[in-house]
C-alpha cells in the first residue's frame, strides 16, 4: 500500500486531507526531538569537560537545529503557521517530543549551581543518535520526497555525530570504575525512558500506511539491534528492553521540565517576534 | 565545476556565472561558492536571476549571508533587476563537488581537503596542509565551523583545520 504512493511536493500531498495529517504529525514528532534536544545540548555550553567539547556539543546542537528547522519549514509549507512560530510559541502540549529528549541535564539551573550529569548527556545523545540514524535512513524511502531528499542530507551530517559519542562511550566504558559506573548509572536512566523513541504516535497507524516511514516494530528492531551491538563492542551489559515514561510525550503529556526549557528558549522570541533564531 | 547545461546558458546567464566566481565562501575567503560546488544552477528569466544553491551543511549560519551575498553581486549585472537564491537539496552536495584548482587553495589557506571518492566506511587520512606529512591526528572532530574539523601535524606540529568529507 505504502509502496505504491509518491508524493512529489505540498500541493500533492494537500489533496489528500489525511495525508498531509499523517505528515503533519510525523513532521511535529522529527522537528521536536531535534529541537529539544538541541536545545538540552546548548545548555552545555561553557560547562562540557573541556574547551574542544564545548566546540564540538555546539556544533552537533547547531546541526540538530538546523535539523529541526528543515521539519519546521516542512509545517510551515502544510499551511500550519510560521516555522518560528511554531518551534517557539506552542503549548507544551502541541509539542510531540520523546519524553527522553526533554529531561533536565542534570541537578541545578544553567545560571544557577549546575551539576549537570555528563554521563547522562553522552548516553542521552549517543542512544537518541542510533535511533536517529535507523529513522534517517527509514525516511529516505518516505512516500513524500522532500522529506526523503533532505533526511539524506541529515544523514551525512549526523554520521560525525555518531562518530563523536561513540569515542566517548568507549573511553568511559574503559576508563576509571567510577567512569564505568556513572557510564552505567546514565544508561539505566536514559533506558527508563528511550522505548518512546519509536513510537509514532496516536497516527501511527496512517504514518505507516501511507508510506511516510516505516512502522514502529521495524524502527525499533533496527534500533535495538544496533544499539546491542554498539554496548557489546564496548563491553557493556545490555540493558534489556527500553522502558517508556509514565506520560507519553508523543500524546502531547510532558513534564515540567519541557515548560522550563520551552519558557527559556522561547524568552527572546516572545519579546521580540523579529529576533532571527 | 558543476554548472548545469553548459552549453544552453544564455550570455547573462554566463555573466552571473563570472559574476559568482567573486562571491567567496563567507567561512573560507580563498575559494569561491562557484569553486564550492554550492552554485547549482542560474536561470535569468526576464531580468529576474534565479540561483539554486546547494547547502553545505543544513545548519550553516553563513547561508544568510551568501544570499545576501549572492544577491549583491548579481544585481551588479548588465539586466539584473532582481535575484532569487533558493537553497536544493536535490542533487545534494558532498565533498567531490569542490573543485580540483580549489584543492590547492585550501591548502594554502592552512585547510586540507576533503579525500575525493570517500565512501562510507572508507578510513578519513588527513595529510598535512603545510608539510604533506600523513602523520597528522584528529584533535576534535569539530571545529570552528560545521564542516571543519581540527587536527595536529606531529611532524611540523602546526596545527591546522580539514573539510569534512561529505559523501
Amino acid at each position: 500500500m505504502g509502496e505504491a504512493l509518491h508524493v512529489e511536493n505540498v500541493e500533492q500531498a494537500l489533496q489528500n486531507q489525511e495525508y498531509a495529517q499523517a505528515l503533519a504529525d510525523l513532521l511535529f514528532q522529527l522537528a521536536d526531538d531535534d529541537f529539544i534536544l538541541a536545545y538540552r545540548g546548548s545548555e552545555w555550553l561553557g560547562l562540557a569537560p573541556h574547551i574542544e567539547e564545548d566546540v564540538a556539543f555546539s556544533s552537533m546542537s547547531q546541526d540538530m537545529m538546523g535539523h529541526a528547522v528543515m521539519y519546521y519549514e516542512m509545517l510551515e509549507a502544510l499551511g500550519l503557521g510560521k516555522a518560528d512560530d511554531i518551534a517557539q510559541l506552542r503549548e507544551s502540549a502541541a509539542f510531540r517530543n520523546a519524553i527522553l529528549v526533554e529531561r533536565k541535564n542534570g541537578e541545578g539551573e544553567y545560571n544557577d549551581n549546575p551539576h549537570y550529569d555528563w554521563a547522562y548527556a553522552i548516553v542521552r545523545s549517543y542512544v537518541y543518535g542510533l535511533h536517529k540514524q535507523v529513522r534517517l535512513e527509514a525516511l529516505q524511502q518516505s512516500s513524500y520526497q522532500p522529506l526523503a531528499l533532505i533526511s539524506r542530507k541529515m544523514l551525512t551530517e549526523h554520521r560525525y555525530h555518531l562518530m563523536h559519542w561513540q569515542v566517548w562511550l568507549k573511553q568511559l566504558a574503559n576508563s576509571t570504575p567510577e567512569a564505568r559506573n556513572r557510564l552505567e548509572a546514565a544508561i539505566a536512566k536514559v533506558w527508563q525512558d528511550a522505548g518512546e523513541l519509536s513510537d509514532l504516535g496516536l497516527n501511527a497507524d496512517n504514518i505507516a500506511r501511507f508510506g511516510l516511514i516505516a512502522g514502529e516494530d521495524l524502527l525499533r528492531q533496527k534500533w535495538l539491534n544496533h544499539t546491542k551491538k554498539i554496548f557489546q563492542n564496548a563491553g557493556l551489559s545490555w540493558p534489556g528492553e527500553p522502558g517508556t515514561a509514565a506520560i507519553r510525550g508523543r500524546a502531547g503529556e510532558h513534564t515540567p521540565e519541557l515548560e522550563q526549557a520551552l519558557a527559556t528558549l522561547s524568552e527572546v522570541y516572545r519579546i521580540d517576534p523579529a529576533a532571527g533564531w | 565545476m558543476t554548472r548545469e547545461n553548459v552549453d544552453g546558458l544564455s550570455e547573462q546567464e554566463a555573466a552571473c556565472w563570472e559574476l559568482l566566481q567573486d562571491v567567496k565562501d563567507p567561512e573560507i575567503p580563498v575559494i569561491s561558492m562557484v569553486e564550492m560546488g554550492m552554485i547549482h544552477k542560474v536561470r535569468v528569466e526576464s531580468g529576474v536571476a534565479h540561483v539554486e544553491v546547494l547547502p553545505t551543511f543544513v545548519g550553516c549560519p553563513a547561508l544568510e549571508i551568501m544570499k545576501k551575498n549572492i544577491t549583491e553581486k548579481l544585481v551588479e549585472g548588465e539586466g539584473i533587476d532582481e535575484v532569487q537564491v533558493r537553497f536544493v537539496y536535490d542533487p545534494q552536495w558532498t565533498s567531490d563537488r569542490i573543485a580540483v584548482e580549489a584543492r590547492d587553495k585550501l591548502r594554502s589557506f592552512g585547510i586540507a581537503p576533503p579525500p575525493l571518492g570517500h565512501k562510507p566506511g572508507d578510513e578519513w587520512e588527513v595529510a598535512c596542509p603545510y608539510c604533506n606529512s600523513p602523520y597528522t591526528q584528529l584533535e576534535n572532530l569539530f571545529g570552528p565551523a560545521a564542516c571543519r574539523s581540527i587536527l595536529y601535524c606531529r611532524h611540523c606540529k602546526n596545527p591546522f583545520e580539514a573539510l569534512k568529507p561529505i559523501y
